[in-house]
């Protein structure tokens, strides 16, 4: 096995890692702050992907689809926040555990309404379909290094946001001691409605930009959320850090897991966290 | 734990006659449905001592439910003839092995980690059959057999009779709520009770909670892998999904349906969500719409589950006779 062969893992590693860092920062911080546990996320993943697909056959141009479609994923979130999830504050983990559960049968089955049980493709733009050379034999697809770019510029523009801003510094209370922030007169429910709004626009973006790499199938919400759910629970709830962190852990093992272990590929995800758990029970960073 | 009422155990006790007399008259779909339930309905109970009465929501139970259906082929292969007396301990000890395995793991932790860690390491066992090759992965497994139930060379009961599995498992499922009756009942149950109250509390009075939960797991893991065994033994057919976290998430759902921290509780939810998830397909090809939306119903109103409905039930004849007696009043 070359080196060109292990650099291409590499990378495709490493954007791997940054579509999960995408999901499971909106996870995190849902987790973090509200303490409401969302199985649905992974549903709004698809839900991009799907508007997405959506969007793009009546524009012709994935970029507009894409353009359209956020709004559409931060707006359901929102709807999805007020109908539901506003219940599950004051109700205990199993409440909330159930609730998303069903809202992610109710998403699934509403997907296959509307798409059927088939596969469906979105084409890659074509100012972005070229490769670009790696080493004198192997290439690399524009696409993927285009995704990887656009989740750093998201990366950072949250930790702008997280860091720098008043909206930030209010998540940030929020995930360190709810009561205190609600005690200094911050309106917490605004707070969450718009905090879970944008995880789920996150989730959902995730899943727009990946459509063209990835098919789009039935329960392909279920896959990428049990991942960020482990991601998560390396990183530590409530800790962006810590789900890039984990994001990258998991991308890059998950990916070199494939190719080096084929039949044991998905244990060694697993097996991983188990360890790290062993070793830091509540993830690898502290929350906020 | 609390007292089973009066009517609830009337209840139960025509439930039990009901039960008995019904493979009599009933059609074979129908015994063959109920011994479903009933298999559905301890797999539940076993769920219900670690979410309802422990108070720690595992979101990867149905690992050890797969485990103990898997535990039937592990040593036999599909086509051998094996006895139970064999089998079903292996099963059982498998899926406490893996529970104690678990459980040291997850125990550590509590709340969200506790949840997502039960549902991860479940997927790795999910895992695990998905991609193994000596159990088929994705294929499954089809048993040829049902067990031998045979003292030296009598057979005590023939497992491939409908019926006698239907009474089979009856008399497991009567058995295992006796067992739940007990342990709550004995000093155990009061410190699980304790500990899912006020975990803090039970530690300061100097009991070992930790060890608490973890045994408690370990039971519920036990019993959930004998429901596995029985699924198994009854449809014959073995798959990894048995163990996915549709299944744990489904499980759950009964227990809710049913009432958390009741034992009777969960067969209701059995009985409940059987009979939905086999007619709903009637109505509609999208029936998971359909369940989705009583799930959600279920969890904003009526979060104690059906059988919180006979106290509500109860009460109506004396409201509508204060309501009367108020407007007579004037």
């Amino acid at each position: 096995m070359e080196f060109s062969f292990y650099l291409i893992q590499l990378l495709n590693g490493i954007q791997y890692g940054f579509l999960l860092f995408l999901v499971a920062s909106g996870l995190t911080l849902v987790f973090g702050i509200m303490d409401v546990i969302n199985l649905a996320h992974g549903s709004f993943y698809m839900i991009g992907a799907y508007l997405t697909f959506w969007l793009t056959g009546i524009f012709g141009s994935l970029f507009l689809g894409v353009v359209f479609a956020v709004p559409l994923a931060v707006a359901l979130g929102f709807v999805v926040e007020k109908l539901a999830i506003a219940y599950l504050y004051k109700k205990g983990h199993l409440h909330q555990v159930l609730l998303t559960y069903a809202l992610i049968l109710i998403f699934d089955e509403a997907q296959r309404f509307l798409w059927g049980n088939d596969s469906h493709g979105i084409d890659i733009p074509a100012v972005l379909s070229g490769s670009i050379p790696l080493t004198d034999v192997q290439v690399y697809p524009v696409y993927r290094l285009f995704v990887s770019f656009v989740c750093i510029v998201i990366g950072l523009g949250m930790f702008y946001v997280i860091q720098k801003t008043k909206l930030g510094m209010t998540i940030r209370a929020g995930a360190s001691n709810r009561e205190m922030t609600q005690a200094l007169g911050i309106n917490i429910e605004w707070l969450f409605t718009i905090v879970f709004s944008l995880g789920v626009g996150l989730a959902a973006f995730a899943g727009m930009i990946a459509a063209p790499i990835d098919s789009l199938y039935p329960g392909m919400g279920d896959n990428i959320l049990i991942i960020s759910l482990v991601v998560v629970v390396i990183g530590g709830i409530g800790s962006i850090k810590g789900a890039f962190v984990g994001a990258m852990i998991i991308g890059i093992s998950s990916i070199f897991g494939k190719t080096l272990f084929p039949d044991m590929a998905s244990i060694v995800v697993y097996a991983m966290m188990a360890a790290i758990l062993i070793w830091k029970p509540q993830g690898l960073f502290k929350s906020a | 734990m609390q007292k089973i009422s009066k009517p609830v155990q009337l209840f139960l006790l025509i439930a039990l006659g009901f039960a008995l007399w019904f493979p009599s008259v009933g059609d074979e779909f129908y015994v063959e449905l109920l011994t479903n339930i009933m298999i559905i309905a301890i797999f539940a109970m076993s769920l219900d001592l670690l979410v309802g009465y422990t108070g720690l929501v595992s979101l990867g139970h149905a690992a050890f439910f797969g485990i103990g259906a898997y535990g039937l082929a592990i040593f036999f292969g599909e086509m051998n003839q094996f006895s139970i007396w064999v089998a079903l301990p292996v099963s059982m000890i498998l899926a406490a092995l893996a529970a104690v395995v678990v459980g040291w793991i997850s125990i550590r932790t509590s709340g969200i980690y506790f949840i997502m860690l039960t549902l991860a390491l479940a997927q790795m066992f999910y895992y695990y059959f998905f991609e193994s090759k000596r159990f088929n992965g994705d294929d499954g497994m089809f048993m040829n057999a049902k067990p031998d139930v045979n003292f030296g060379s009598i057979q005590l009961m023939d497992l491939s009779n409908e019926h006698t599995f239907y009474y089979f498992t009856l008399g497991i499922l009567v058995a295992v709520f006796l067992f739940l009756v007990m342990i709550l009942r004995a000093p155990f149950g009061q410190v699980i009770t304790g500990i899912c109250a006020n975990e803090q509390r039970v530690r300061s009075l100097g009991y070992a909670t930790q060890r608490y939960k973890h045994v408690s797991f370990v039971i519920a893991g036990t019993l959930a892998g004998l429901a596995g065994f029985l699924e198994a033994a009854h449809t014959g057919f073995i798959t990894p999904s048995y163990l996915g976290w549709h299944e744990s998430g489904n499980i759950l759902v009964v227990v809710i349906l049913g009432g958390l921290g009741t034992i009777y509780g969960p067969i209701i939810g059995a009985v409940a969500l059987v009979l939905l998830e086999d007619f709903l397909p009637d109505i509609t090809e999208h029936w998971k719409i359909v369940l989705g939306m009583i799930i959600v119903c279920v969890v904003l109103f009526l979060p104690n589950g059906i059988s919180s409905l006979s106290g509500k039930i109860f009460r109506i004849p004396s409201r509508i006779m204060k309501t009367i007696f108020r407007t007579f009043r004037g």
